[in-house]
């Protein structure tokens, strides 16, 4: 038994070194953007610890930038991590039903696009020891790349920030290329993704909603509406 | 009145944890209806790729190089390379590109 979690946990580890050193470029942006809204190097890196959330922080870091009311900041920090919401919800029927408390608590702080991704992408159920060795790994990048954009970011050239604002992205189609190559269905829904996504973006009449609003729109409209029209029949872990 | 930083960092802290770990904890049994089973299997998917386009084409400084950067990081993603190969070279493309259109 202990062997076997000396392995799992190896193994998130070797998958987490890669989320790690993508964090480590991503937060580094958004260091940048802590210091810009007045933030310590220490306040910065202590929000990403806590958070581990790209947009969520990004929303929160341009709030306290306006020093915006407190409950303003609590609705829009739900609205732009209400994803996980519904990650965690996939999360929990990934998990065999015995998993302890402690075991869900801990995961649930982690439940990241990209620990997510890999813990999804695992055959069978779910082991917590494996997502704890991805953790173990992509937690520091996150905090540090953080932490030093702060310290460096107006160091930096606007052409080498420019360039590193797209690994956010890069992040996601690691996640979404792969699931859409396997099944035609989420390469479908990838692409009526993209064009909803982008006439949202376009069209006057949306101009007002926010950007977080605008995600749980569309994600809960093609979702629910491939639910219908293409229900997925056997368990995914099979 | 000014706002406290570290009770900004808290607020975030504890909303974010809770939309986290709410479903975890809560949600015990297998879910068997079909219909939610398999909205729960496109969210994911879905809401990255509304998350990506078109914000990446105006992460950076010209859209073009936003534009070829999402094709890169999806060519390479497609060929299952790592996610730090993916996001590097995603990042090369643009510092490239703009080297010469900026």
């Amino acid at each position: 038994m202990r062997e076997t979690n000396r392995i799992l946990f190896r193994t998130g580890v070797r998958d987490g070194i890669p989320i790690g050193l993508g964090y480590f470029a991503v937060s580094f942006t958004l260091g940048i953007a802590a210091k810009n809204a007045g933030m310590t190097a220490f306040q910065a890196a202590l929000t990403s610890a806590l958070i581990n959330a790209s947009a969520g922080e990004f929303v929160g870091f341009t709030l306290i930038a306006a020093q915006a009311g407190y409950l303003e900041v609590m609705i829009m920090e739900a609205v732009a991590n209400a994803r996980y919401l519904l990650m965690s919800c996939s999360l929990t029927q990934k998990l065999a039903p015995s998993t302890g408390l402690m075991h869900r608590m801990l995961m649930g702080f982690y439940v990241t696009d990209e620990i997510f991704g890999v813990s999804i992408a695992r055959p069978g159920e779910l082991e917590p020891v494996y997502v704890y060795g991805v953790i173990s790994m992509a937690a520091p990048g996150w905090t540090l790349g953080t932490f030093l954009g702060v310290l460096m970011g107006n160091i930096l050239p606007l052409r080498l920030i420019s360039a590193l604002s797209v690994a956010l992205y890069g992040m996601f189609t690691v996640v979404f290329v792969p699931a859409a190559k396997e099944n035609r269905v989420v390469a479908c829904l990838i692409g009526i993704s993209f064009a909803a996504s982008f006439f949202f973006h376009r069209l006057p009449l949306f101009q007002e909603i926010s950007s977080g609003i605008k995600i749980i729109i569309l994600t809960v409209i093609i979702s629910l509406a491939a639910a219908w029209l293409f229900p997925v029949e056997e368990k995914q872990d099979s | 009145m000014k706002h406290n930083v570290y009770v900004y960092i808290i607020i975030m802290a504890i909303t974010t944890y809770l939309i986290r770990v709410l479903p975890l904890t809560l949600i015990r049994k297998e879910i068997t209806n079909t219909t939610i089973r398999s909205f729960l299997y496109y969210v994911p998917y879905v809401t990255l790729a509304v998350m990506t386009f078109p914000a990446i084409l105006e992460a950076t400084q010209t859209p073009v190089a936003g534009g070829a950067a999402l094709v890169t990081a999806m060519g390479l993603a497609w060929k299952k390379k790592s996610l730090f190969q993916v996001a590097v070279c995603s990042c090369i493309v643009v510092f490239v590109l703009e080297l010469f259109l900026v």
